[in-house]
């Protein structure tokens, strides 16, 4: 009843400025909207740009990096271990790059309940032979449906079917810049020299194209037994293991566990796209920092209107209290009225934010470089309308505060001395 | 039965402004103020009659001495406890009216009913009619007090100051701003409540012919009671 009673109050005194009122609730509305359009915005955006390389780069990579060996025999001789040995000139051995005893290490991560998946992949150094010049290139050997279901690679296959480089033997897929250059079709046949000089004739079964250059220009994609016969190599070769976790914040760590274990080198995600994660991080603070600000001149009209019904209001105050309203409740009045407009505008913005979300979802957005999307990107996530909402009813709370205490804290004998 | 505790009594209160000077408005006044009583307090203009009424009213909490409702002493009590006081004993007329445009004349004199809160809203609203049926304007009711005249307004204020059965109407200048015709109905309707009700009044007026009517006369000079 009480409770009931100061709704009525608050309401009663904000219909004798509802036009205020409404201007302070569309200021609430309209920074709610372009906060949740920002981050959406701003996060779908993000999205896009991690899925042009974090999508395509597995959390976990082990491989076999050819270096100078780190413990040299003569460290490991008993006879010489007190001694100080100076070697110098050490060279790498001679060694392939081969991942050493793959099929126990695949047996060992399958089992590893922390991996959502793993695919291996041979990178094969090669020339693309066109006319009298050879154009230098890279062919990834991979597990087709392996590589399709962690990197989504059929997303970026521009023209053919990936599936054609399981069924047709001795397939490429090459990327979309290598076509150009050479003047390629689907169902031509493109020549390689490999490292060892070998000459392989491959059918090309479809372009891609990955969004960045360098990767167009260079690579091309093959099966792994496709790559393994044009090396020369046994089934085994696998030079690459690329592996998917379900956490994705665990990949330091078990980098280097599995560097340990395997015997291999491992690079994990965040240490090879630093730079990337630290991008998303600015975008996604620059959108809450433009948020809040338009929040906080929101708060400033709520603040406002409330003081102008305060100070028209100092009558119906003083009555109020010489009838019998305490402090409290006359504070709880206009926080209501504070809250009330911060509360129906906020909402209003939440809707207005996925209305221009939804809009801008329908723009049209080609580019060369990103060809799985049409659109603008937009992110959906309901924390942002949650977050969006909490910011709108603490900043109008905050702005309702002072006015509400001050009116609280009018002496009824002043105002009515005053007339 | 020994003697009931005076409604309301006031035992040396004194009171000060500090502002620009200090200067005592009320000196030690002590006086009491019985069950149905009628009381008119009349003094010159800056003598401190208002100053009092919010020193009783519970309003004013800046004083020395102590006031006691009941018997009970007002003194060192919370803003809430003072607010519900207020709300369930004193009602209150002023020289202006106080009414508010936003709410009809029968929610503004139901609102301090309704903060009550003992009893449901139809009786509050039922109480209301009643209040507003004995001071002639129950047909009023639905309008907006925007659309009433001045001494329609002001007895808006009384009911008002009725609806929660008060043990004391405390008046400043309640017929400052009305017509003599109007006056009289206001005091009219004072007599009544206080004849046929039982109602205790202390009413601050400059007007004699009104006070002379009265049961008694506090008559105050430079923040003392000279007589009464
Ligand atoms: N807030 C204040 N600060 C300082 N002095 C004040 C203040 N309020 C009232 N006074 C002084 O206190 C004295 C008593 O004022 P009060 O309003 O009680 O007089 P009153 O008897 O009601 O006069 P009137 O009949 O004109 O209404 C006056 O001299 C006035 O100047
Ligand atoms: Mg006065």
């Amino acid at each position: 009843m009480g409770k009931l009673l100061i709704i009525r109050i608050s309401f009663a005194l904000q219909t004798a400025r509802w036009r205020q009122t409404m201007v302070a609730a569309v200021g609430v509305a309209f920074s709610i909207t372009m906060f949740i359009t920002l981050l959406s915005f701003m996060a779908g955006l993000n999205d896009l740009l991690d899925g042009l390389l974090l999508n395509r780069t597995p959390h976990v990579r082990l491989f076999n990096e050819i270096k100078a060996p780190e413990r040299l025999p003569i460290n490991l001789a008993p006879e010489y271990q007190s001694h100080y040995n100076f070697v110098r000139s050490v060279k790498p051995k001679m060694e392939r790059l081969q991942i050493h005893n793959i099929a126990a290490i695949i047996a060992a991560v399958e089992k590893d309940e922390r991996v959502l998946g793993y695919a291996p992949k041979i990178g094969a150094q090669v020339f693309y032979n066109t006319g009298a010049t050879d154009l230098t290139g890279l062919i990834n050997g991979i597990d087709v449906t392996a590589e399709n279901k962690l990197f989504f690679f059929s997303d970026y296959i521009v023209a053919g079917n990936f599936n054609d480089l399981n069924t047709i033997p001795n397939s490429i897929i090459l990327g979309k810049e290598i076509a150009a250059k050479t003047l390629t079709n689907i169902g031509d046949v493109i020549q390689v020299t490999t490292s060892k000089g070998d000459i392989r004739q491959l059918k090309v079964v479809g372009f891609f194209q990955s969004g960045i250059q360098e990767i167009d220009k260079v690579q091309s994609y093959a099966s792994l037994k496709t790559t393994q016969n044009l090396m020369g190599e046994a089934g085994s070769y696998i030079t690459d293991l690329q592996i998917k976790l379900k956490d994705l914040s665990m990949a330091p760590a078990m980098a280097k566990e599995y560097a340990g274990l395997f015997e291999t080198d491992a690079v994990d995600i965040q240490t090879a796209n630093s730079q990337f994660e630290t991008g998303s991080k600015v975008r996604t603070l620059i959108s809450y920092a433009v948020g809040v600000t338009l929040l906080i001149v929101a708060g400033f009209g709520i603040y406002n209107i409330l003081n102008m019904i305060i100070y028209e209001k100092m009558d119906s105050i003083a009555i109020l209290k010489a009838t019998g309203f305490s402090g409290k409740d006359v504070n709880k009045i206009f926080l209501f009225i504070a809250l009330s407009i911060g509360i129906s505008g906020g909402i209003a913005g939440l809707f207005f934010g996925w209305g221009l979300s939804a809009i801008i979802d329908q723009i049209p957005f080609n580019t060369a470089s990103l060809p799985t999307v049409t659109t603008y990107p937009i992110n959906y996530n309901p924390v942002f309308y949650v977050t969006g909402l909490v910011f709108a009813l603490i900043t109008t709370y905050m702005a309702g505060y002072f006015p509400s205490r001050k009116a609280s804290k009018m002496d009824p004998v002043t105002i009515i001395r005053g007339k | 039965m020994s003697q009931a505790a005076p409604i309301l009594e006031a035992r040396n209160v004194s009171k000060y402004f500090h502002d620009p000077l200090t200067v005592q408005v009320l000196k030690d006044i002590s006086f009491t103020i019985q069950r149905g009583e009628f009381i008119a307090v009349i003094g010159k203009s800056g003598c401190g009659k208002s100053t009092l009424l919010y020193v009783l009213s519970t309003m004013d909490t800046d004083y020395e001495g102590d006031i006691m409702l009941e018997g009970t002493i007002l003194r060192g009590k919370k803003d809430a406890e003072l607010a519900r006081i207020r709300n369930n004993s004193i009602g209150f007329v002023f020289q202006f009216h106080y009414l508010l445009n936003e709410f009809s004349v029968l929610k503004n004199v139901m609102l301090p009913g309704l903060k009550k809160g003992d009893s449901s809203e139809k009786e509050v609203e039922h109480r209301a009619y009643e209040k507003l049926r004995i001071l002639g304007i129950q047909n009023e009711a639905l309008k907006m007090p925007n659309q009433l005249s001045g001494g329609q307004k002001q007895r808006v204020a009384i009911a008002r100051a009725l609806i929660n059965d008060p043990l004391i109407i405390m008046g400043d200048e309640p017929t400052g701003n009305l017509d003599k015709k109007n006056s009289d109905n206001v005091f009219d309707i004072f007599s009544e409540l206080c004849s046929e009700f039982g109602q205790t009044l202390l009413v601050v007026t400059h007007d004699l012919d009104f006070a002379s009517k009265t049961h008694r006369i506090i008559e105050m000079e430079d923040g003392r009671i000279i007589k009464g």
